[in-house]
Parts: structure tokens; C-alpha cells; sequence
């Protein structure tokens, strides 16, 4: 090996692991036929089933308690001991004022912390997690929390209204020793792709159409999941779940059809048919609701998609202190069935739809 | 009084670059791509003018002044070049001007290039620079869009003709199934009348098989005089009609909209110059970048009656071993609408069928085929007609 060139492979000195983990998903629930209803008069193809929308008194700093909550219970840790609370979120609800240090305040981790908001689109969430594995892995924090947390904004009547919807995942990461599942090593890919943006200042984003299937949602998370495989040395066969960024229900199916694998390894973590696409937090929270059934010995992939554009690769293994936590706070599923449906007008008042002046 | 007769004019060569989203390629890299197929289909004859068709490139890539762009990059320049925009007319507009160049026999070579690149752009700006084809004052200042307007005109033509809701399947099965087999073509996917019948509604009463895809492609052809046509033993082909008429800008304005006047002028004119009867044309490969002007085209070029054009689509006469050919390699429905560029696309598509170049898309027996180009809702038309020889 000694003559091969440096490994694309992100992998710390010291190994780390997933100490906790937590999801959130807030209860009212969009059905898209609901936007189709208002929009087409009820025609036109449905991306998904339902999204998940927040709740008025509900943002972006409400959503990463809870699921930081969540994580803490089952890292059972002292959060003064967290060095790093780490938001990643495309709808912070502060242009300048960190969602950080509201969290890490709300969770008993201030003062002797770092904190900041990360942000690149819907992987702010895994970048945030690929940086905490930096700061844990090098010793610098013995705990560092990684949160991807979102309200996805989608402009009425835009084809992203009918999936951007609210939701995310905490994770606290520790020595591998203390973990629940173990990184094996990690990979990020970017690019300058614009496919979907929204400028300073703006309420919605813009999408560049069909150009976010192709040259932008498939080519990155193929090239991150073939380098990071190829690193590893692994393959499909040796994953019992695998977990993409979720846009819409095609998208994933797709791109592990093509990386092959087979859709039993896609259905646990696949969650947008009816959540929606949570952006920041839509890979984490599919692992969220996979890391809730998962075995000793599995091994799980993890692949986000960002525009603009970027892809994070995670490959873990799970191991026996799992079993013992999944309990210890609410599941992802118990979350997806406390379910309370609306309608658009509903969702319109709840998500500031209207302008009243 | 010099009493030279006029030059006949031939197609030396074509090219055409595959109709698609290719993001990764700009506008003059699309165009240097057609240029050079053409040249080298045409033994690398090198053009003295070169004549652009473009309708969108000053309102989707803030670039005008196209001739003189795509000359240099092609490695021309010096040479005349300038550009030409009718709308969606234009690649017809464009031809014809190189058309009357070499037969005046001022221009030896003439090179027709048709660009388009639409895809750097989302909907609303490409809707928005489409609209600009229309009256903008009295038209696109309403909301008045080319898909509105074709609604509209579809809405009348199955009032007026009393064709049921979907009389105008035909044309968009017939599209896809040549697009299938065309290497060319956008959309290579077969549909069914069914599929046209489930379809979502777009623009009531246009749904979503009554409507182009818009996407980028380049087109060219090398015009030249019999003497300067490349050997080998491929038939050569002759412009032996051409023509270009106008109408009312806006659609309101026009008396009969269901007459598409200009259309109907050029072809008239257009097969007067050739001398054949409308019955005498092998192939036609007409501007469907809505359904509705399919059958509109058919009837104004005299090969329908009034209000029944749609019937040719619906009796199934329409493809590659019916009466009336059309849309041979799919049409703008399948192949793709290019805008401006085709006309040029059109007159490519026509010289691979008369000189037996089509593969799979190969209409039997060519010898006269026409080809016509509409810019906005038939304001302008421009007819061109090739004979094998």
C-alpha cells in the first residue's frame, strides 16, 4: 500500500461511534393529493404519500431539542460533557443568530462548547456529522451532537410544495468503544453543481428541474457510494440496510437499483413516501428509523445528497449496545403514526403561507 | 441586363447533433457540432456565408450577434455570417436566405446553421422568452403564451370540425413511434392512444402529448450549385421550392385562425415553383410543436379538407407506409422543438429520407418531400420542398 496514492477515505485516528441517537417528526401530516387538490384540481402524478408538517409554535430550534433530547436518552452521557453542538439546516430560523447555541443551551450542554449552524442544502445535516467524527476522532471532544433538522420551504403551487416538509435527526458521537455502532470510514464528494438554490433573502428556493435527476441527485451519490465501497473493499451484498437523501419516493429506489441493491436493503430507511423530503435531516432520519431495528453485526450505509452539490458516504456497523438503547426514547415509527392529518388551508395558516401584510 | 440564368441550388451536406438537455455543452459548442457533420458530409467544403437560425439565444444566453460567433468558432472567420430570427420559423427563414444567396449566384457555398439552447434556463424565464414570439404588446402582456394561444386554436379547430376530445391522439402516437427509432431523437419512448386519453391536462384543452418538449439541438446544411456537390454515388437532392409567407402577427388579428394563411400561402407558393400538385409530396415534415397545428398544416398545404386533417392521424395515414408521412423522425413532439433551429433540423431530416439515409425511419419510395417551419401561431411559414435527382 505503500506506493498507492493517499486514501479518498475520510477516516479519523480514533475510531468513533454513535453514543445516541434521536428523531423528530412533527404530527400533522399533508397528504400530496391534498396540494394536488389545490393546485392541478386533484391531476398529475403524486411524488409521495403525505409530508410531515411543523406545527405553529414548532422551528428549526424546537425540532433539534427534541431529537437531541432523544439522543441524550439513549447516550445516557452528562451533556456537559459536549464539546460541539453542530446544527445543519436549510431553514435556521435566524439569518444571523445561531439555532446552536439555543440547542445547547436547551440541553444542559453550555457553556464549555463549541457551536455553530452548518449549511449545504439538504447534506448541512451529514456535514455536520462527517466534521463531529473529525472532532471525536482526533480527540479533541470526547462527545460531539450532530444534528440535520428542517422546515423545507417549497413554493405554492412548486413541485417541491408536495414534498418539502419537516423533520430531522440528533446524533451524539463518542469513542468507538462507547458506541452503538461503529464508523468503519466516511467520504464526501462535491461539486459545483447548481441545481437547486435559493438566495439571501428570498422565501423559496429555485430548481433547476430535470437537471436535479441526473448530472445532480444521481451522479453524486453514485460516486460517493462507489468510492466509499471501493475503499472499504465492500459491496452492496455486505449491507443489511442502506439509507439516500429521500426527495421523493423514485429517486432512492432508483439509485440503489443501480448500485445494486435490492429493495429489502432500501424499505426500513426509506421514509419520504410518508414524511416527505425533510431535507437537512432526510438521510439522518432514515437512519434514525433503521439504527431503531437493527441488529448486532449489521452493517448500514449511509448516503446524503446535497445541491450545489455534494454527496457524504458513511459506512457503520452495528453491535450489541444497540439492542439495549432502542428503547430508551421515542422510535422513528412511533413518531411516523402519531399522526394528525390537515388539509391545505390548514397547512397554510401553520406554514405562514399567507401574507397578511 | 445580364441574362444569366439562375443557379439551381443542392444540398451539399447535413448534420445534426442529437436533440436532448445537454447541459454540459453551450451553444456554440452545440452549433460547431452540427457545423462540422455538415462539412464533412459535404467532403469539407468550406461555406462563403454562413446563415444562423436562432430565436432564443438573445433572451435565454444574452448572446446576439450569432452568425459571426459560430463563424469564428467554427474556424471561419473572415467569411460573411449573420443571423436570422423568425421565431420558430427561423431555421426556415435562414434557409431561405441561403437558399436566394447561391441562387443568385453571388454565393457559392452557403452554410445554414440552427442552434438552440434552452436548458441553462428554468420554465418560467423559457416560457417568458417564448411568449416574446407573439404580439407583445396586445398578446404576451396578457399572459397570452404559445401554449395558450394553442389551446385556444385547439379548442375552436374541435368546435368548428366537431372532433371528438381526442382527435388529435394520432399525431402524438405517430411522433413517438417514429422518435423510437430515430438515433436523433429527445423522447424515444412509444405511446398508445390510451396514454394519450390518461394524459394530465396542461393548457385545457392541451394536455401533456398535445405539447413539444422544448430541449437543445443544432442542425446544418451546406447549399451549393450542382457542380460543387461532393461525389459518390448518394441521389442528389435539389431545393426545388422555397418559399416564406406572413400573416397577422397576433392570433386575434388574423381572419381565419384555423386557416393558418401563411402556411397555406408558402406551401402554394413553394409547390408552384416545383410544379407539383400537393398529392405529388412524398413526406412532410411539418412544425407539430403543438398538436393542433399538425392538422392545421396538413389542411393548409391542401392535403386535407378543412377540419379534417385529424382523421389522416386517427386512420393511422400519417406514418412512415401511410399516404401522408409526417414527422418522420418524431416531429418536435418526439424528436424534440428546437425553436429555431427547426427548419434547419426539418430540411436535414427531408434530405436523409430522399437519399435513403433514414435507417429504421425510412419512408419508401421518396422523391418529393416538403418541409415547413411555423413562427408563433402561424404568423410566419416557411416552405421548403427537395427533389431527389
Amino acid at each position: 500500500m505503500s506506493d498507492s496514492p493517499r486514501t479518498r477515505l475520510l477516516k479519523p485516528t480514533g475510531d468513533v461511534g454513535i453514543v445516541g441517537y434521536g428523531a423528530y417528526i412533527p404530527q400533522y401530516r399533508l397528504p400530496a393529493k391534498e396540494v394536488a387538490r389545490v393546485w392541478t384540481g386533484g391531476g398529475g402524478g403524486l411524488p409521495i404519500k403525505e409530508k410531515a408538517v411543523a406545527g405553529q409554535d414548532e422551528d428549526v430550534i424546537t425540532m433539534s431539542i427534541e431529537a437531541a433530547r432523544n439522543a441524550l436518552a439513549r447516550a445516557r452521557i452528562d451533556p456537559t460533557e459536549i464539546r460541539a453542538v453542530w446544527v445543519g439546516s436549510e431553514s435556521h430560523p435566524y439569518a444571523v443568530k445561531p439555532t446552536s447555541t439555543i440547542v445547547a443551551e436547551a440541553i444542559g450542554a453550555t457553556p464549555h462548547t463549541q457551536a455553530a449552524d452548518w449549511e449545504f442544502a439538504c447534506k448541512a445535516g451529514t456535514e455536520a456529522l462527517q466534521a463531529a467524527i473529525g472532532f471525536v476522532g482526533s480527540g479533541m471532544a470526547h462527545y460531539a451532537l450532530a444534528i440535520g433538522m428542517d422546515i423545507a420551504q417549497g413554493r405554492p403551487g412548486d413541485a417541491l410544495e408536495y414534498t418539502a416538509a419537516a423533520g430531522g435527526a440528533a446524533y451524539l458521537l463518542g469513542p468507538a468503544e462507547e458506541g452503538l455502532a461503529v464508523f468503519e470510514g466516511s467520504y464526501s464528494y462535491s461539486t459545483d453543481t447548481p441545481d437547486f438554490w435559493r438566495r439571501a433573502e428570498e422565501k423559496y428556493p429555485e430548481h433547476g428541474e430535470r437537471f436535479t435527476g441526473e448530472p445532480a441527485y444521481f451522479k453524486h451519490i453514485l460516486e460517493a457510494a462507489e468510492a466509499i465501497m471501493a475503499e472499504l473493499g465492500s459491496t452492496p451484498a455486505d449491507y443489511r440496510h442502506v439509507v439516500f437523501h429521500q426527495p421523493n419516493s423514485k429517486f432512492p429506489q432508483r439509485v440503489g437499483k443501480q448500485l445494486g441493491f435490492k429493495p429489502e436493503q432500501i424499505q426500513t430507511g426509506l421514509l419520504v413516501p410518508v414524511i416527505g423530503n425533510v431535507y437537512a435531516g432526510s438521510a439522518l432520519v432514515g437512519l434514525t428509523a433503521v439504527l431503531d431495528v437493527a441488529q448486532p453485526g449489521d452493517r448500514i450505509l449511509l448516503v446524503s445528497y446535497g445541491s450545489g452539490a455534494g454527496s457524504d458516504a458513511f459506512s457503520l456497523r452495528v453491535n450489541e449496545r444497540l439492542t439495549e438503547r432502542q428503547g430508551l426514547a421515542n422510535k422513528t415509527q412511533e413518531y411516523i403514526s402519531r399522526r394528525v392529518e390537515i388539509d391545505y388551508a390548514t397547512y397554510a395558516r401553520f406554514r405562514g403561507k399567507l401574507t397578511l401584510k | 441586363m445580364q441574362s444569366t440564368p439562375p443557379a439551381e441550388v443542392y444540398v451539399a451536406g447535413v448534420g445534426l447533433t442529437p436533440v436532448g438537455e445537454h447541459w454540459n455543452v453551450s451553444l456554440r459548442e452545440l452549433a460547431l457540432e452540427a457545423i462540422q457533420a455538415a462539412r464533412s458530409d459535404a467532403g469539407g467544403l468550406r461555406p462563403q456565408a454562413l446563415f444562423a437560425a436562432n430565436m432564443l439565444a438573445p433572451a435565454l444566453s444574452g448572446q446576439t450577434h450569432l452568425g459571426v460567433l459560430l463563424a469564428d468558432f467554427a474556424g471561419l472567420r473572415g467569411i460573411e455570417a449573420s443571423s436570422f430570427e423568425a421565431a420558430g420559423a427561423s431555421g426556415g427563414v435562414a434557409l431561405r436566405q441561403a437558399y436566394l444567396a447561391v441562387r443568385s449566384g453571388l454565393i457559392d457555398v452557403a452554410l445554414v446553421i440552427g442552434v438552440e439552447k434552452v436548458t441553462d434556463r428554468v420554465g418560467p424565464a423559457v416560457e417568458a422568452a417564448l411568449s416574446m414570439a407573439g404580439d407583445a404588446d396586445h398578446e404576451a402582456v396578457q399572459g397570452l403564451t404559445p401554449a395558450a394561444q394553442a389551446g385556444l386554436l385547439m379548442r375552436r379547430y374541435l368546435h368548428e370540425s366537431g372532433a371528438p376530445e381526442d382527435a388529435l391522439a394520432g399525431f402524438a402516437v405517430n411522433a413517438h413511434a417514429n422518435g423510437l427509432t430515430c438515433e436523433h431523437a429527445f423522447l424515444r419512448s412509444g405511446i398508445t392512444v390510451e396514454d394519450y386519453r390518461q394524459a394530465p391536462r396542461q393548457d385545457d384543452p392541451l394536455n401533456l402529448f398535445d405539447v413539444a418538449p422544448l430541449a437543445d439541438g443544432a442542425a446544418a446544411l451546406l447549399l451549393t450549385r450542382r457542380e460543387a456537390l461532393p461525389g459518390g454515388d448518394r441521389p442528389a437532392v435539389r431545393v426545388a421550392g422555397s418559399s416564406v409567407a406572413t400573416a397577422a402577427t397576433a392570433l386575434h388579428d388574423q381572419a381565419d385562425m384555423l386557416g393558418l394563411g401563411a402556411a397555406a400561402e408558402s406551401a402554394r407558393r413553394a409547390l408552384r415553383q416545383t410544379g407539383a400538385e400537393p398529392g405529388q409530396i412524398s413526406l412532410f415534415e411539418l412544425h407539430d410543436a403543438f398538436a393542433i397545428f399538425a392538422p392545421l398544416a396538413l389542411e393548409a398545404a391542401g392535403l386535407a379538407e378543412r377540419g379534417q386533417g385529424w382523421r389522416l392521424a386517427a386512420g393511422g395515414q400519417v406514418g412512415l407506409r401511410g399516404q401522408h408521412p409526417i414527422c418522420t423522425f418524431g416531429g418536435s413532439k418526439a424528436r424534440g422543438e428546437v425553436g429555431g433551429a427547426t427548419g434547419v433540423y426539418q430540411a436535414a431530416e427531408v434530405v436523409l429520407q430522399l437519399q435513403g439515409r433514414a435507417g429504421r425511419n425510412q419512408v419508401p419510395g421518396t422523391r418529393l418531400a416538403m418541409a415547413q417551419c411555423l413562427g408563433g401561431a402561424g404568423a410566419t411559414a416557411a416552405t421548403h420542398i427537395f427533389v431527389a435527382e
